[in-house]
């Protein structure tokens, strides 16, 4: 019965996690569209970044080309709504499908390749993929096209909206936009988490930790690496091309620019904490707050943010969440399996031991 | 006739590769040190040796003897007091470390000297050429390769003939058994941090005179630099050259098809060499 009175250390947060959610959900109801907008910036960053930090923090991949994967998702996207006349939506849908289609000769290639040499052999290909995009003449080659006027008021989703809602078309859209990047991220995390808990991810993070021992124990490290790579490049696709229903314009330089889809992505992990779930939620918390303190000094931010960057895996290599986590305790998204209990001992046994 | 031509076109770029991948073979031998800032780097020394030379008025073959030992002296604090602390077994922290590098050079030189196109003037000898043969070569991409290969020939005479280079192949070996022999790792590998940046301030004067630069391109030179190196095979530093030429070749092949596939065509020809050879096309060190 103490137990009702008392929440268990579990409750809490489980608590607050469903209110932000509740919130969340409510934004385009309640707040101004600059408000939706922003958020869907920041979502669709933090998706981009649970990827990653699967690939790097989880499965030991190090990819610097996740670009491609963003690119690839934007272009199928435009294509599949100015060439094939087909809903957005299910052009988002393709791809995510068409990156994850990408990612496995590129797997093929890319996992070839240790450590370092698969930084660089993934930045490599992103590149290939950059270059054939702006051979995509159909698609105005290198210098890119635009989504035809009012493609997303006809949008899946979007009437329906603009009557719940009553708002203007563009205001629907981006409210269904912020939805959809809303459930993918929480999809991200939610599977993220039921994936490290299971006995694959558990292997997977043998495998980061100790490759040899975890071979040893029979865990088959290349198709565990070969399945995180494939169903990131699927996150990362379709993130990507919903990211791009929202710019409505494409060109080969900004759908494959490594520093928006990669580095960005990458700092945001580091500084919030590489390896750990929450870690890119903090991440991209600090992200934003440096953007916009930083607003009227051009690049300054990204400064800043390179630095922070160097700073954290310098002297705290688990990142700000890590940090924290450490300090207090508090760890919402344990990813620790408890060993097998041991046999009581009472406390003048122990003191012998 | 054009074929040759363009073969001969292709080898004089891949000097200027083989320039940008020397450094960085030199440190990824030695140390097992991937530094992605390496582009930016050299794009840093450019811009350094264009302020030697509006400063003092100097040519830009002069102003590089006073831009490199600056940027020796900035590749050994670097290697120093960051650098140092973050290599180890985890491929992690130097990647991150050096990629955050990237950004803020990038970023400080774009606010410092914004987005404009520079270029470093070095008089009548940029557009001078000469008649080999049936064929006609520019002095500048004539000069860059024989540096290329100067370079190249000085770096393996000092890693193969001298203390120093006995110091830099025993810790690439084995750090742990160098030390007990009394050399500290910490302090050799900043040297060789610091010679590299000697390479990329040469390879920055080549850059800057024979086209323009502006703080976004790093990125790209770095990638092309890579492709020589893992073409080439770690640690082996004519191997770099070798691999700069096929880089210089490849491109020079596929723009005479369509312009727009230079680039392209090199990277190709990376991921070709790498699916046939994946250690490289001479390999020295197990990695």
């Amino acid at each position: 019965m103490a137990n009702l009175s008392f929440p268990s250390p579990r409750v809490l947060p489980a608590l607050i996690g469903l209110l932000a959610l509740a919130a969340l959900m409510a934004v385009p109801a309640i707040a101004p569209r600059a408000v939706t907008q922003d958020l869907f910036g920041i979502l669709t960053l933090l998706v981009l970044a649970m990827n990653w930090n699967m690939l790097a923090g989880f499965a030991g991949l190090v990819s610097v080309g996740q670009q491609a994967f963003v690119g690839i998702g934007a272009y199928v996207m435009f294509a599949a709504v100015i060439l094939w006349g087909l809903d957005p939506l299910v052009g988002v849908l393709l791809g995510g499908l068409a990156a994850m289609a990408f990612a496995v000769p590129m797997a093929f290639f890319a996992f070839r390749l240790n450590g370092a040499y698969f930084a660089i052999g993934t930045w490599v290909v992103a590149d290939i993929a950059r270059l054939l995009a702006g051979q995509w003449k159909a698609l105005g080659g290198g210098t890119g096209t635009s989504l035809p006027k009012g493609t997303t008021k006809d949008m899946f989703g979007v009437p329906l909206a603009k009557d719940l809602l009553h708002v203007s078309s563009a205001a629907a859209a981006d409210a269904v936009t912020y939805w959809l990047a809303l459930a993918l991220a929480l999809v991200m995390l939610v599977a993220s988490y039921r994936f490290l808990r299971s006995r694959s991810g558990l292997g997977m993070q043998a495998i980061r930790d100790n490759e040899q021992a975890a071979r040893s124990v029979g865990v088959d490290p290349l198709r565990l690496k070969a399945l995180v790579f494939l169903l990131t490049a699927f996150g990362t696709g379709l993130c990507g091309a919903l990211i791009f229903i929202q710019i409505t314009r494409v060109t080969p330089d900004a759908a494959f620019s490594v520093q928006d889809w990669t580095a960005f992505v990458i700092f945001v992990v580091v500084i919030g904490g590489i390896g750990t779930l929450p870690g890119p939620i903090v991440g991209v918390i600090v992200f934003y707050l440096l953007q916009r303190l930083l607003a009227d000094y051009g690049t300054v931010y990204l400064i800043v943010l390179g630095a922070l960057g160097i700073v954290v895996m310098l002297f705290a290599r688990s990142g700000l969440w890590g940090r924290f986590s450490a300090l207090t305790g508090i760890d919402p998204f344990p990813l620790s399996h408890r060993p097998p209990a041991p046999l009581r001992v009472t406390a003048s046994k122990a003191s012998l031991i | 006739m054009t074929l040759l031509d363009t073969l001969v076109q292709g080898v004089l770029l891949g000097g200027l590769y083989a320039l940008f991948a020397a450094g960085l073979s030199l440190v990824f031998g030695i140390m097992r040190l991937v530094n992605l800032a390496h582009g930016d780097l050299i794009v840093m020394a450019a811009y350094l040796i264009l302020g030697v030379t509006s400063a003092l008025g100097l040519n830009p073959f002069a102003a590089v003897l006073i831009a490199a030992p600056v940027m020796f002296a900035a590749g050994w604090l670097l290697q120093t007091y960051v650098l140092n602390r973050v290599l180890g077994e985890d491929i992690l922290p130097p990647l991150l470390v050096t990629f955050g590098l990237s950004v803020v050079i990038q970023n400080g030189l774009l606010q410092g000297f914004s987005a404009d196109s520079r270029k470093l003037a070095a008089g009548a000898i940029e557009a001078q050429s000469l008649a080999l043969g049936p064929i006609s070569v520019g002095v500048m991409p004539l000069l860059t390769l024989i540096s290329a290969v100067v370079v190249i020939f000085a770096l393996n005479r000092l890693f193969y003939r001298t203390a120093l280079g006995r110091a830099f192949r025993a810790t690439s070996d084995d750090a742990v058994t160098a030390q007990l022999m009394g050399i500290r790792p910490q302090s050799v590998f900043a040297i060789a941090t610091g010679i590299a940046m000697v390479v990329a301030t040469i390879a920055a004067l080549y850059l800057g005179v024979r086209s323009n630069f502006d703080p976004s391109i790093g990125p790209a030179r770095l990638l092309y630099a890579f492709e020589a190196v893992i073409i080439g095979g770690l640690g082996s530093l004519w191997g770099t050259l070798a691999g700069g030429i096929v880089i210089g070749v490849a491109q020079a092949l596929g723009a005479v098809v369509n312009p727009e596939w230079q680039i392209l065509s090199g990277h190709v020809a990376f991921v070709a060499v790498l699916l046939l050879r994946p250690r490289g096309l001479f390999p020295r060190a197990n990695d």
